[in-house]
C-alpha cells in the first residue's frame, strides 16, 4: 500500500513538476534563441513560437511579450520591414499580454513593448508622424513609469528617445545622460524574477559611456 | 501486502511502463503540408498550431511546413496568417506523419483593398495609398501661402491660371470645379475679388483632415460640377486645447480652441484683421488703391462626440471686406477706372455623422451661406471725378452699381450600409434653395431655384483587389424645370503589390451660371461624359501615377445670337505626377505634367477654339527640404506652363456674327515660388510654446505673368492682364500655447 500512494505521489508530483517545467524549459529554450537568430524570417519564427506557447498557456503574459520583443528586434534591424504592419502586430500581441497580466508592474512592462512599436512607427515619416505616433510613444512611457517607477527598461527608452533627438531640441547626450544614469542605477538593482525580462542593460551602460 | 493490491501494483506498475514505453516508442509524429491562398499560391508567414500544444511552424516562402511533435490524439490544427481568414481542422495525430495542406480564403480588408483612384487625388493623414499629400504638405508648398487651391495647382490636370481665382481642371472653366466640405456645396468658396486679379480660398487648410481633389470621374454623391470636384472632410475633435495668434505686418489674428477634459467636445473661436496699408507702402502695386483692402475674419465651431461613436459639427466663418482701386481706362488716355468692392459673408455648416448599428451609417448635413457684394464702378478724370458719357454706351457702360447676394441653404442625408464583408451601399438625397438677387443700376432681377437630387451608389469588392463602384444621380432644378440622371462607373484592379490600374466613367451635369439665366430660363443643363484610364504605383516613400482621359463636352451655354444650350467641346490628354521622398536624405519632391488639347464653343465663341484658359503643356515641380539642425525647412515650387490663345471677338458690321479680329498666344508662364518655415519646438513634446516663423515670396525670379490681353471697344488697343505686383511677399510669426491634456486622461484612467 506505502508503495502504491508512494508511486501515485511520485507520478502526481512529476506531472505536476512535468507542467511548468515544460512551459519553463519550452520558454527557456527559445528565450535563448534570441541570441542566435539574426533575420527577418528567424524572428518571426521565434514570435511564432512564444505565441503558441501564450496560446496554449492561457495564463501566461511572458510569452506575449517576448513574442513582440521578437518582431520589433526585426523592426529595429530590417530596414525593409513594413513597420506599420509589424508594429499593428507587436501592438496586438501587447493587448494578448494585457488580458493577462494584473500586475502594475507587468503592465509597465508591456508598455515598453508598445512604446518600441510606435517609435518604430514614427521613425517611417517623422516630420509627418511626429504629432501622432511620436506622441503615444511618449505617453506609453510616461504610463509606464506611474505604473512603475521602477523599471530601468523604461528608462533606457526614453534615453534613446532623447539621445536620438538633435540639442537643439531638447535632446542630445547632455539631456540624455541623467536618463541614462537613472536606467543604470535600476539596472543594478534589478532582480529579475525567472524568465522576466532584464535587457537593455549593456546597451544603456554603453549609451551612458558615450555620453561622458 | 494483501495478494489483491500486489496484484493491482503490478497492474499499475505495468501501465506506467507501458505508457512510458509507447509515448518513447511513437515518438515525434511529423505534421507538415503546404499552405496557399484560394488561388493556389503560397502563402509564406503564415503561421500554423497544433492548439493547446507548444507545436508549430511557419511556413516558408514556397508555404511549405513541417514540424515534429511529441503530442498523441485528436487535436485542433489552426492556421493563421494576417489579412486572411484564420482555418480550424481536427487532426488526429498518431502516424508517423500527419499532411494537412491549406488553402485559405482572402479577408476583405478597406485598408488593404483596392480603392479607385482614376481621376482622383487624395491629401490627407489616413493611411491610404491613394493619399497623395499630407495636411502638411498643403501648408509647406513654396509660394503657396497657405492656399489649398494654390496647393492643388501642383498637381495634374489643374491649370496655372492667375488672373482670376478657381480650379481651371482638363479643360474646364473656373466655375465647373465646386467645392464641398462635409458633403454639401459651398457656394462662395474664395474671397470676393477684382477683375482680373485672384483671390485666395476662405477656407484655411488646418480646417480639414482630408481633401480629395477629383480630376474627374467622382462619385454619385456629388453633382452640378461638370469638371471637377474639390472634396473637404472637416476635423474632428482637436488634438489638445490651444490658444492660437498669428502677427504679420498683412494680417494679426487670434483664438482659442478648448477640448474638454473627457475629449468628447471641444469648441473655439478664430478673429483676424487683415490690413494691407503698411505692405502697399512697401511694396508698390500697379493699381491706385483708393481703398486698401481690408478683411475682419472670424470662425466659431463646436463638436461633440456621441455615445455611439458619432459625432456632431458646426463651423461658422463671418468676414467683411473692402477695397476699391484705379486702373487706367482701355477706351481712353486720360480716365480711369475706379473699382470699388464691399463683401459680407457668412458661412454655416451642421453636419452630424452616426453609426446606427448592424452596418449603418448615418451623414446628415446643414448649411445656409449669404454672400452679398456691393460694387461700384465709375469712369474718372484725372481729378477722380466721375465722367458721364451718355453717346457711348460703350463708355457709359462702365459707370454703375450691382448689389448681389447670394444665399444657399442646404440639406443633405446620406446612408451607408455595409454589405458582406467591406462591400458597402450608399444612397441619400439632397436639396438646395437658391436665392440670387441683383440690383444693376437700380434694375432688380431675382432668381431662385429648388434643387433636388437623388443619389445612390454601391462599392462592389470581388477580392481585396477587384473593386468597382456604380452609381446614379436623379437630378432636377425647378428654375429650369428639367430633370437628368447621370450614371457613374469605375472599376480598379490591382496589378501588382503596389500597383494599380482603375478606369472611370461617368456623365456629369451642372446647372448654366445666374448670370445666364438672368437672361432666359428656358436652358438645359450643360453636360460633360468623363472617360478616364489611370495607373498608380505606390510605395512608402514613392508615387507614380499616370492618367489618360477623354472628355466630351455638350449642350454648353452660347450667348450669341441669343442664350442657348448649343455649344460643344472636348477635352484630352495626359498626366503624369510622380513624388519620390526616398532617393535624396530629408529632401521630398514632386513633379506634375500634363498635357492637354481641348476646343470649345461656348459663348460668344464664333468657332470651336481652344480656349483662353487652356496651356498645351503644364509643369510644376515642389521641392522640401527640412534641415533638422537649423530647425528650418526650405520649399520651392516651380510651375511653367506653355504660353495661353487668347482672342478679340468683335461683331460684324451687320452685327450677326462674332469674327476674331485678333489673336494670338501668350508668353510661357513661370512661376518659381519660396516659403520657409523655422519651427522652434519641433521634437519636443513637452513645450508650452509653439511658434513658427513662416516667409514667402512668389515668383522669386521676377519674370514676366502674362494671363492674357484686354482690348478696348474698337480693338485699336490691347493690354497684357499682369498681376497687381510682380511678387507677393508675406512674414508672420504663428504662435501656439497648447494646454496638452493627455496627463489629465491618464490620471483618470488609472
Amino acid at each position: 500500500m506505502k508503495q502504491l500512494l508512494l508511486a501515485l505521489a511520485l507520478i502526481s508530483t512529476a506531472f505536476a513538476y512535468g507542467q511548468s517545467d515544460r512551459y519553463a524549459d519550452a520558454m527557456k529554450k527559445n528565450l535563448s534563441m534570441f541570441d542566435s537568430v539574426k533575420t527577418t524570417l528567424d524572428f518571426q519564427n521565434l514570435s511564432a513560437a512564444f505565441e503558441r506557447i501564450g496560446d496554449a498557456e492561457k495564463t501566461q503574459w511572458l510569452p506575449y511579450y517576448y513574442a513582440g520583443l521578437a518582431l520589433s528586434t526585426a523592426g529595429w534591424q530590417d530596414e525593409k520591414l513594413d513597420k506599420d504592419v509589424n508594429a499593428e502586430k507587436i501592438k496586438a500581441l501587447c493587448d494578448k499580454a494585457d488580458e493577462i497580466a494584473t500586475d502594475n508592474a507587468d503592465k509597465a512592462e508591456i508598455l515598453t513593448m508598445r512604446n518600441m512599436a510606435f517609435t518604430q512607427q514614427m521613425i517611417v515619416d517623422p516630420q509627418s508622424r511626429w504629432m501622432t505616433y511620436g506622441q503615444q510613444a511618449g505617453q506609453a512611457l510616461q504610463k509606464g513609469m506611474q505604473l512603475n517607477p521602477d523599471n530601468p527598461r523604461l528608462y533606457y527608452l526614453q534615453g534613446m528617445s532623447i539621445f536620438g533627438t538633435p540639442e537643439q531640441f531638447g535632446g542630445g547626450k547632455a539631456n540624455a545622460k541623467p536618463i541614462f544614469e537613472k536606467a543604470v542605477e535600476l539596472y543594478k538593482k534589478e532582480q529579475p524574477k525567472p524568465l522576466y525580462p532584464h535587457w537593455g542593460q549593456q546597451q544603456a551602460e554603453q549609451k551612458l559611456a558615450e555620453c561622458q | 501486502m494483501h495478494p489483491q493490491i500486489k496484484i493491482a501494483m503490478k497492474k499499475l506498475t505495468g501501465i506506467i511502463l507501458f505508457l512510458i514505453i509507447t509515448n518513447s516508442l511513437y515518438a515525434q509524429v511529423i505534421v507538415k503540408g503546404k499552405v496557399t491562398d484560394n488561388r493556389g499560391r503560397p502563402m509564406p508567414g503564415a503561421s500554423i498550431a497544433l492548439k493547446n500544444t507548444y507545436d508549430g511552424a511557419v511556413a516558408d516562402s514556397s508555404g511549405n511546413y513541417s514540424f515534429k511533435t511529441n503530442e498523441k490524439g485528436e487535436f485542433i490544427l489552426s492556421i493563421v496568417m494576417i489579412g486572411y481568414k484564420s482555418l480550424e481542422q481536427k487532426i488526429i495525430v498518431d502516424k508517423e506523419t500527419v499532411v494537412v495542406d491549406a488553402s485559405l480564403k482572402e479577408q476583405l480588408d478597406e485598408l488593404k483593398a483596392v480603392t479607385v483612384m482614376a481621376g482622383s487625388f487624395e491629401a490627407g493623414d489616413r493611411k491610404r495609398a491613394a493619399t497623395v499629400l499630407t495636411s502638411i504638405d498643403v501648408v509647406t508648398v513654396g509660394g503657396g501661402n497657405a492656399d489649398i487651391t494654390a496647393a492643388i495647382k501642383t498637381l495634374p490636370g489643374a491649370q496655372q491660371i492667375g488672373e482670376q481665382e478657381g480650379l481651371f481642371v482638363r479643360g474646364g472653366t473656373g466655375y465647373e470645379t465646386k467645392q464641398f466640405i462635409d458633403g454639401t456645396l459651398v457656394n462662395n468658396p474664395y474671397y470676393a475679388s477684382v477683375p482680373d486679379i485672384a483671390s485666395r480660398g476662405r477656407f484655411s487648410p488646418f480646417l480639414f483632415k482630408g481633401t480629395v481633389f477629383s480630376t474627374g470621374g467622382y462619385s454619385a454623391l456629388y453633382g452640378q460640377a461638370l469638371s471637377s470636384a474639390l472634396i473637404l472632410e472637416s476635423i474632428d475633435l482637436p488634438e489638445r486645447s490651444a490658444t492660437n495668434a498669428f502677427i504679420s505686418p498683412l494680417v494679426a489674428g487670434a483664438g482659442f480652441q478648448d477640448l474638454a477634459k473627457d475629449k468628447k467636445s471641444s469648441w473655439g473661436v478664430n478673429y483676424s484683421y487683415v490690413n494691407l496699408n503698411v505692405y502697399f507702402n512697401i511694396i508698390k502695386q500697379t493699381p491706385d488703391y483708393f481703398k486698401i483692402p481690408e478683411f475682419h475674419n472670424g470662425d466659431a465651431n463646436f463638436r461633440i462626440k456621441t455615445k455611439s461613436g458619432g459625432i456632431i459639427k458646426y463651423y461658422t466663418t463671418f468676414s467683411y471686406s473692402r477695397l476699391g482701386l484705379r486702373r487706367p481706362d482701355i477706351d481712353s488716355t486720360d480716365l480711369k477706372d475706379a473699382f470699388g468692392l464691399t463683401n459680407l459673408n457668412w458661412y454655416n455648416n451642421l453636419s452630424w455623422r452616426e453609426n446606427l448599428g448592424s452596418g449603418w451609417k448615418m451623414n446628415l448635413g446643414l448649411s445656409y451661406s449669404t454672400n452679398k457684394d456691393d460694387i461700384q464702378q465709375q469712369l474718372q478724370n484725372s481729378q477722380d471725378q466721375t465722367q458721364s458719357f451718355p453717346d457711348q454706351w460703350w463708355l457709359e457702360a462702365k459707370n454703375f452699381t450691382l448689389a448681389h447676394r447670394q444665399d444657399m441653404s442646404q440639406l443633405r442625408a446620406v446612408f451607408d450600409k455595409k454589405l458582406g464583408g467591406i462591400s458597402a451601399l450608399r444612397f441619400g438625397s439632397e436639396y438646395w434653395y437658391n436665392y440670387d438677387k441683383s440690383i444693376f443700376n437700380g434694375y432688380h432681377t431675382v432668381i431662385t431655384d429648388n434643387y433636388n437630387a437623388l443619389f445612390a451608389e454601391s462599392d462592389i469588392y470581388i477580392t481585396n483587389g477587384l473593386a468597382a463602384k456604380i452609381g446614379g444621380r436623379l437630378e432636377h432644378s425647378s428654375l429650369i424645370d428639367k430633370s437628368n440622371f447621370a450614371p457613374r462607373i469605375s472599376l480598379a484592379y490591382k496589378t501588382g503589390k503596389d500597383a494599380q490600374v482603375s478606369a472611370a466613367y461617368g456623365v456629369f451635369y451642372q446647372k448654366p451660371e445666374n448670370s445666364q439665366l438672368i437672361f432666359t430660363h428656358n436652358l438645359g443643363y450643360t453636360k460633360a461624359t468623363h472617360y478616364i484610364l489611370n495607373y498608380q504605383k505606390t510605395t512608402n516613400d514613392r508615387i507614380f501615377r499616370v492618367e489618360a482621359f477623354y472628355k466630351k463636352y455638350a449642350d454648353l451655354i452660347k450667348t450669341f445670337p441669343d442664350t442657348n444650350n448649343l455649344g460643344s467641346g472636348y477635352a484630352k490628354g495626359i498626366e503624369f505626377f510622380w513624388r519620390d521622398k526616398k532617393t535624396f536624405k530629408n529632401f521630398d519632391y514632386w513633379v506634375s505634367y500634363s498635357y492637354l488639347d481641348t476646343k470649345r464653343d461656348y459663348l460668344n465663341y464664333p468657332q470651336e477654339l481652344q480656349p483662353n484658359f487652356a496651356a498645351d503643356h503644364t509643369l510644376s515641380l515642389v521641392m522640401k527640404r527640412f534641415f533638422l539642425k537649423i530647425k528650418t525647412g526650405f520649399n520651392f515650387t516651380y510651375s511653367y506652363a506653355t504660353g495661353r490663345p487668347y482672342y478679340n471677338f468683335m461683331l460684324n458690321n451687320t452685327g450677326s456674327k462674332y469674327t476674331i479680329a485678333d489673336n494670338g498666344r501668350t508668353k510661357d508662364y513661370h512661376n518659381l515660388g519660396f516659403s520657409m518655415n523655422y519651427v522652434s519646438s519641433i521634437g519636443n513634446a513637452n513645450a508650452k510654446t509653439f511658434w513658427v516663423l513662416v516667409a514667402s515670396v512668389t515668383n522669386v525670379l521676377g519674370n514676366n505673368q502674362v494671363f492674357g490681353y484686354n482690348y478696348s471697344y474698337n480693338g485699336q488697343v490691347k493690354e497684357a492682364v499682369v498681376p497687381p505686383a510682380k511678387r507677393f511677399y508675406f512674414i508672420g510669426v504663428f504662435l501656439s500655447w497648447g494646454i496638452d491634456r493627455t496627463q489629465d486622461a491618464i490620471n483618470n484612467n488609472l
